[in-house]
This record gives structure tokens, sequence and C-alpha cells, in this order.
């Protein structure tokens, strides 16, 4: 009886191997791959089904409020009607597509047991996190997509063929706005990677954007007084600035609860997108570099 | 092309407690090879390293002679797996789940669709192609990935207990699929605390307790080794056979040892000269015409070496 072998290599298996590798896509056509199915089972998901509810939501209060008060400032030119319904929508839809598609995709690998379906395939955790990382971004880039058309729609019903005079503005809020869900992306994906559970990944998220920064925020500028730049939300006033113009960096404001003033701090447009280019990639780097250290137990 | 498994001073602790030490085995042909251990001796420890989803403390496994800690890429290319029970996207449907492994496997479309077709068809899934997993059962989600670790025609396949989930019928179908598999050139290294599995399909089995390899040998040398000298094989006959005939048809041929009635249509016949007795043994009863229906190593053998072992390494 044996219980060791000789520790030689044998070179048949490895030409083998060799062979068979010639035929596994790079880690990049797997990480589309996977995305792809992965988008797929997104689409047919009901977390799918909750975001599109919540974008029908938000259109519906939009539409309905526009139809009722016909604000002169909103109605008088396509810019002005862009920057009240779009900047402020898109940001709160990036959010919640952020945090649904996002939240729970590295968490829920361990937690639902489908990294262990994927794991035992010949692909890098590389491949896995860009994969997912990519059909979260494509979900929620459709989420977007069906708002900003729900926001152009009501916009030709006002503004006749003026809604289609100059698209550029809301282009390039556009784009703004595909930055900062790269970004919050990174920064869920971060989190999900963090933990194996994914209630814990979606919940730290979800209070961190919808009370956490706001918090850091008031603090920061009111108490401290300096320019909260660390903050991903922050940068993301920036989404409007095409279409409302770029407020002062600095302005000093009467306190609504009174005794005194209070400084307002407004990102520039570089500024923002530094801010949110950099969350993306550290955030993203960091997040890769905890999945390749966790282990599927 | 030789497939080929080795664990090079394999460790793994969790903490203060050893999961596995210093794990050196090599396992190299085309044969099936049972892991055996209790509960927590170490066996899904040992196959999850060989897949990369945990990371040893110290040593290396190689698949094929590949490093799987070094590329797992490369490693892996060459292997189906079967780790636990994994899950697979709810809303994918089996077509589009193997479609996927396939993909990401490199097989191009016309291998894939043909191979879906043939792994479902062999685990009893062919009904269900275009239905969403996530409302299968646990047996059912077990077939599909059992299929989807054979889709590519691995050289090398890893199972941990396979049968996990599946009822008796769904036990004995996986037993015919890894028999099934045998017949390519494959190493197949199959965990399992079910003996009697391990004794119906396996050639060699390694034995496993407190994170340290006890034996790994071929099934023959175990039990005759460890059971008394000389192993048994439990005969079934389509008849009843009588003591009589035994006597006078059976004890008499070369290698029989002994013998002992199991009940009416069955014996447990010991038998010497290891596999060559076995094989001389079978030829002979097969010429007699005695209605010969099954021939299978005795499970009490290894079942007795398995006892005696793990009572040894606990005391």
């Amino acid at each position: 009886m044996s219980g060791t072998g000789t520790p030689s290599v044998a070179m048949s298996g490895a030409e083998s191997s060799r062979a068979s590798l010639g035929r596994v896509p790079s880690t990049w056509a797997q990480a589309v791959i996977l995305s792809r199915y992965q988008l797929r089972d997104y689409l047919r998901s009901r977390r799918f089904v909750l975001m599109m509810s919540i974008v029908a939501l938000v259109g519906v209060i939009l539409t309905a409020v526009v139809a009722y008060f016909r604000p002169a400032s909103l109605i008088d030119n396509s810019s002005d009607f862009y920057g009240g319904l779009w900047a402020g929508g898109a940001s709160f839809v990036i959010l919640f597509a952020g945090i649904i598609f996002g939240g729970d995709a590295i968490a829920g690998e361990f937690q639902n047991k489908t990294g262990y379906f994927l794991m035992g395939l010949p692909v890098q955790r590389t491949t896995v996190y860009t994969g997912k990382y990519l059909a979260a971004l494509a979900a929620s880039l459709v989420t977007l997509v069906v708002f900003l058309l729900i926001v152009v729609g009501n916009a030709a019903f006002y503004l006749g063929p003026g809604a289609f005079t100059n698209l550029a503005p809301l282009l390039a809020s556009f784009v703004l706005a595909l930055l900062y869900l790269l970004a919050l992306l990174g920064f869920t994906f971060l989190f999900s990677s963090l933990f194996k559970t994914s209630l814990y990944a979606v919940l730290v998220v979800a209070v961190l954007f919808l009370f956490g920064f706001t918090i850091i925020s008031s603090v920061a500028t009111s108490l401290a007084h300096i320019e909260p730049w660390f903050l991903i939300s922050y940068a993301s006033s920036i989404i409007g600035y095409p279409l409302t113009g770029t407020p002062p960096h600095i302005a000093h404001i009467r306190s609504p609860f009174g005794g005194g003033t209070m400084t307002v701090y407004s990102p520039s447009i570089p500024e923002g997108i530094a801010i949110m280019a950099g969350y993306f990639l550290i955030t993203s780097l960091l997040g890769l570099w905890l999945f390749e250290r966790e282990e599927f137990t | 092309m030789t497939p080929s498994l080795e664990a090079r001073s394999l460790t793994r602790r969790f903490g203060s407690f050893v999961a596995l030490d210093h794990l050196d085995l090599k396992v190299e042909g085309a044969k099936c090879v049972g892991f055996l251990g209790p509960n927590g001796a170490g066996k899904t420890t040992t196959l999850k390293m060989f897949t990369d989803l945990i990371f040893p403390t110290s040593g290396e496994a190689f698949i094929n002679g590949i490093s799987v800690q070094n590329d797992r890429k490369r490693a892996l290319s060459v292997c189906g797996d079967l780790i636990e029970t994994p899950e697979i996207y709810p809303s994918l449907s089996p077509r589009e789940a193997l479609e996927m492994s396939g993909a990401l496997r490199g097989m191009d479309h016309a291998e894939i669709r043909s191979r879906t077709e043939e792994v479902l068809e062999e685990v009893k899934m062919s009904d269900w192609v275009d239905k969403k997993i996530g409302r299968f059962s646990k047996g059912m989600k077990q077939r599909i990935n059992i299929a989807a670790s054979l889709l590519s025609d691995p050289e090398v396949v890893l199972l941990d207990e396979p049968s996990t989930g599946l009822d008796p019928r769904g036990m004995s179908e996986v037993r015919d699929i890894i028999r099934g598999l045998k017949k390519g050139r494959r190493l197949i290294f199959m965990s399992s605390h079910i003996l009697s599995e391990v004794v119906d399909v396996c050639d060699e089995v390694a034995l496993l307790d407190h994170g340290k390899l006890l034996f790994f040998d071929t099934l023959s040398n175990v039990t005759s080794s460890f059971a008394g000298g000389t192993p048994s094989v439990d005969l079934s006959f389509k008849a009843p056979i009588s003591d009589a005939d035994v006597e006078r048809l059976i004890v008499p041929l070369p290698g029989v040892a002994g013998w002992s009635r199991l009940d009416p249509r069955r014996l447990a016949v010991k038998v010497a000269g290891g596999a060559d007795g076995q094989s001389q043994l079978l030829e002979q009863l097969a010429g007699l015409r005695l209605g010969l229906v099954g021939f299978r190593e005795s499970r009490s053998a290894l079942e007795e070496v398995y006892l005696r072992e793990i009572s040894t390494g606990d005391s």
C-alpha cells in the first residue's frame, strides 16, 4: 500500500492541458461571456421588475407634478426642463440601480453558492468579478435609459420639436451620469466583496448613500468648514451642470434655521469627474483584490 | 496522455484546527479512485484545494502536472468537477447553464449543442432542458451539476459526494454514469462515505481521517490486506442455489478459499490470488452456466477495513 507518490510531472498530461487551454477563451472574452448570462439572469429576475417599478414610479411622479403645476421655469426651454427632471431623477435611479444590481453581486456568489459553479470552471476570479460588473452595469444602464426616455417623452409633449433642438447638454449630462454609475458600481462591488452575506452588503451601501454621506457632508462643511471632495455623493451633483450651469465653487447662503450664514460647496465639472474616476478606479481594484483573496469555504 | 492528480504536502489549517495535514498523494492513469473518510476528515477540503476554491496553508495541488495554485485556468481546463451542491443562476435553463459552461471552456456552438443533448440524456434531464433551474428540486439541480461537469468530456473528473441529495434511483443512476465514465480514458476522483458506492464503481481507495492519509491502494489489496488476508466476492444468481451445488461446482474452482450464504440466491465467496484470482473465478463461473447475474467485491470487507482504520485513528 502506498500513501505517497513520486513528485514527477507527467509530460503527456501537461501537453494535453496546453492543448485544452488553447481553446479556453482569454480572461476578457470569458468576462464578456459570463456577463451575457448574468445579464440574462438579471433581466428575468424580480430585482429587475423591482428596479423598473422604481423607475416607473419616479417617472409617474415627475410626469404628474409637471402636468399638475406646469411650472413655467421648467417648460420654458429644453435645458431647464431636462435640468429639472433628468438631473435629480438620474442620481436617484443610479443609486437604486447600483444597490439593487451591484449590492449583492459578489456576496451573492457566496451566499447563494452560485460561485461554486462558476469557480469550478477554468476561469480566473478576475473573470467572475469583471463579468458580474459588466452585467450590473448593463442592467443599470437599461433602467437609466428607460428613465431618460420617460423624461424625453415628457419634454416632447410639452416642448414639441423644441425638445430635440439642443440635445448636446443632455448628452453631456448623460455621460456624467454614466461616469457616476461606473463609480457607484465600483463602490458597491467593493462592499459586496467585503461581505459574504448579501443583506449586509446591500444594507451598508444603502445606509451610506441614503444617510451616511449626507451626514458626513454636513459635518465636513458646517463644522469642519472643509470641502467634502472625498465624497462620491458630492461629485454626483455635477450631473445636472451641463443643463443648469455650474454654480460658484463656494457660496455663502443665509441659514434656513436663522443665526447667520452657511457655506455651500459645489464641485466644478473637472473636479467632479476626477472624484468619480478616482472612486471607480480605487474601489474597483480594491474590491477585485479582496475577491481574489476570498475563499469558498 | 496520462491524466493525473497530485497533492504535494498539501496542508490546510483553519485557526488552530488542522483540516488537512501534509497530504502526499499521486493518482495517475484512467481509473476511478474513491476518497473515503468520516465527516470532517478533510475530503472536501482537499477537493476544494484541487479546484482552487480555498487556498492551502502550505503545499500544492496539481492536475495533469499543472499547479492549481499557480495557474488555475490551465489546470482546470482539463477538469470537470462537482464540489458540494453548487447553485446555478435560477432564471437560467439547463440548456443555458450548459451553454455558459461550454462557452467559458471554449467549446464551439455545435459541440456545446451536441454535448448538451448527450449529457442531459445521460443524467435523465432531457425533458427539463428549457425549464428554469430555480424551480428544480435539489436532486434535479445535482443532476444538472453532474451534466455540467461532464460537458467538456474532461480527462479528470473530481466529484465530491456526487449522490448527495439524490433519491435511491438517482443514486443508482449516478453510479451508472460513473461506470460509463470509466469507459473513457479518464481519471475519476470521488469523495464519498457511502462504501457500497465506492465498492461498486472504484478501482482504488484512499482513506483519510483527521486530515491524514491512512492508506491508498487498490480495492483488492485493501480488502485482502486488512480483512483477514483473503478478499471475498458477492455472487448473485437468478435462481436459488443449493449448498450441494455450491460444494460440488463452486468450491473446487481454483482460488476459492471458502464461502458463506447471504441469502438463497447470494453467496459470499473468499477468493485467493487478488484481482487475477477474481478474474479467473468469474470466467470459470460464467462457463458453468449457473445463472450468475452478479459478481462484485464484498462490501463487508471494505466496511470492516474502514471501521478498523478509523477506530485505530481515533485511539
